[in-house]
């Protein structure tokens, strides 16, 4: 990948001044532009960005502060150093007072100037590495999977809001596949930890041995297997937030050393004798009662207290039905767009469908259906069935025992002119029993 | 190679030779025509590099590849307050003084080695730019940016592999 050159625009009255710095630039390998007044650079400035502008403060017309102003009114945000043949101490303050990255006076000594202007070209590019790995990590942390406009679900979210900012431990609570990760996700992008990492650790996948691994890391040769020192995620969430997935199944063991260390934020690798401290903040997630298990002596009641500062539960997916066309619209537009395909609807009787469903496994339930359904679908909408059980449904609703039982009697009747004796016989049932269902489903001669 | 000054054979036969070795060209040496008070500024009391730098062009031989002119006066350009020499990028003329290359300017013990040395390295420098090259990062190749005699001592008389790739693809271009 070629790297960008930095970009310098050369703003005086003074074509030796112009020519001059433009030559050392040029040779210093900076991409080069020059403006013979405030005007002409302004109109400049319109076309295309600057990351470094070096302007005489006296020139005829408009001088260099008066462009400086003009410049941040068009919200451009480049380096702007001043020139004057004229040392003063009263326009080099306010200039810089003004915003001006720095003040040199002509003729300039060529150490300065070189000095001058790599610090600058510097300091852009670090500002470039800033905003790159900013919007890295906002890209990273986006949560733009937290859809709901019900009431239960706004409440989340304000839920959400007020703690982000605090540096409380938080439980999430929830049944399955509602949603706890990205609840956590969310507090951990709107709070100041945000440029820092979330570490997540599903408890409930590792054995106790794995996970105390995992939580402390451990030293070489700590046990079979360990090669080379491995950082834990306690330490890796230094300065950011530790997401513990499955809280209430971590072990009566590791619950106490979970406990000393929530306390004093330090830990010893697995292993190791060195005393490692991390600052971090702890967000759990349980689908468990943990009171209850407090009650019955499976969680431990000080760490379940430590843990419970602030306790924010997911509604289920059967608690805010009114969530679930703005859910599966966001499914779609997911889906569609990593399977680069256009856009798609939802059949009605799809959508009276989906609505009407228990969803014992909630959001990720729905969202497994609108993948599969795409998956295999029409390309042009979602079809009823394209839903698992939907072609029950579809059957179930239409031709039910009944509706079976009365269309076949209609059409016997109708094949033999309603003439009784042969239709009984047709459909081996009695006169008797036929008259009945006559007159159990109302039928009447010409009235299919 | 325009002589504005007195230089010594010698000095003249190591910048020949450096020329042939990093340039492959071979070279022509003239002595200086110019009446220099006409650069002469009185109030810098320096010569006006930009001003010789364009004299110094209409002078060249018409069948030169590239001219530089040795000086040792005290230049400078109106924005710096000296330079040790000055070229075009990419032009076809470049203009060098050791003036400010001596040791006794700085307080220090004459050295002609070092002075010499100094010379070189501008030179081939200054020849490098005529012929395409920008400043270098890399500490001890000749195309590293110098603003102190001090810098020029720290870079070798040589360039850097980067710098001699682009240069052989420039000279080239040139000896097409």
């Amino acid at each position: 990948m070629t790297e960008k050159k930095v970009s310098i625009l050369v703003v005086d009255d003074e074509e030796s001044v112009r020519d001059s710095l433009y030559n050392w630039f040029i040779d210093d390998g900076y991409a080069v532009e020059c403006a013979e007044n405030a005007k002409q650079a302004l109109t400049m400035l319109e076309a295309r960005d600057f990351d470094i502008i070096l302007a005489d403060i006296k020139m005829p017309g408009m001088d260099g502060m008066e462009m400086h102003r003009r410049i941040k009114i068009l919200k451009k945000e480049p380096i702007f150093i001043i020139m004057t043949a004229f040392a003063s101490v009263d326009t080099a303050v306010q200039a810089l007072k003004n915003g001006a990255y720095d003040y040199v006076t002509k003729p300039f000594d060529p150490d300065d100037l070189s000095h001058l202007i790599r610090n600058a070209a510097s300091h852009v590019t670090l500002e470039a590495e800033n905003k790159s790995l900013k919007d890295r990590i906002t890209t990273l942390e986006d949560v733009d999977d937290l859809i709901g406009e019900s009431e239960a679900m706004q409440q989340v979210l304000r839920e959400v809001e007020s703690v982000a900012q605090s540096n409380s431990s938080v439980i999430v609570t929830g049944e399955s596949g509602t949603g706890k990760e990205l609840i956590a996700r969310a507090i951990h992008a709107n709070s100041p930890r945000k440029y820092f990492p979330l570490i997540s650790v599903h408890c409930g996948a590792l054995s106790e041995s794995l996970l105390e691994s995992e939580l402390f890391g451990h030293e070489k040769g700590a046990f079979t297997g360990a090669t080379f020192n491995r950082k834990g995620r306690f330490e890796m969430a230094d300065g950011g937030t530790i997401f513990l997935d499955e809280i209430g199944t971590i072990s009566p063991k590791m619950q106490i050393e979970l406990l000393r260390v929530l306390e004093t934020r330090s830990f010893v690798r697995v292993g190791g004798n060195k005393e490692i401290s991390s600052d971090f903040r702890v967000i759990c997630a349980t689908n468990r009662d943990l009171k209850s298990m407090v009650d019955n002596g499976t969680f431990r009641e000080d760490l379940y207290y430590r843990l419970n500062v602030v306790n924010i539960r997911i509604p289920p997916l059967r608690e805010r039905v009114e969530d679930i066309p703005l859910l599966i619209n966001h499914f779609i537009r997911k889906y569609c767009k990593s399977m680069s395909r256009d856009l798609i609807a939802v059949e009605p009787a799809a959508l009276k469908h989906l609505q009407e469903l228990e969803y014992p496994g909630n959001v990720r339930e729905l969202e497994n259906m609108i993948e599969r359904a795409i998956v295999i679908g029409n390309g042009k909408e979602i079809r009823l069935n394209d839903l698992p059980m939907g072609k029950e449904v579809m059957s179930s609703s239409i031709e039910s025992l009944d509706d079976l039982e009365r269309k076949h009697i209609s059409s016997i009747l109708d094949k033999y002119n309603w003439n009784i004796s042969r239709a009984s016989k047709a459909l081996n049932v009695d006169r008797a029993t036929l008259y009945n269902k006559i007159k159990k489903y109302d039928l009447k001669k010409g009235s299919r | 190679m325009i002589l504005c000054g007195h230089f010594e054979q010698s000095v003249i036969d190591r910048i020949s030779a450096d020329i042939l070795n990093f340039f492959y060209f071979p070279l022509e040496v003239k002595e200086c025509t110019l009446n220099l008070t006409s650069f002469y500024n009185p109030t810098r009391r320096q010569y006006d590099a930009n001003l010789l730098i364009n004299a110094v062009s209409e002078l060249s031989s018409p069948d030169a590849i590239k001219t530089i002119s040795l000086f040792r006066v005290d230049l400078f350009i109106p924005i710096l307050t000296y330079v040790f020499g000055q070229s075009m990028l990419n032009g076809s003329t470049g203009i060098v003084s050791l003036y400010r290359l001596r040791n006794e300017l700085y307080g220090l013990e004459q050295d002609n080695h070092l002075l010499i040395e100094r010379f070189r390295k501008v030179i081939i420098h200054e020849l490098g730019h005529a012929f395409g090259l920008i400043h270098c990062h890399n500490p001890v190749c000749i195309m590293r940016s110098s603003t102190y005699v001090e810098d020029l001592d720290q870079k070798e008389m040589d360039f850097c592999m980067k710098c001699r790739t682009e240069l052989d693809k420039r000279l080239d271009i040139n000896s097409i």
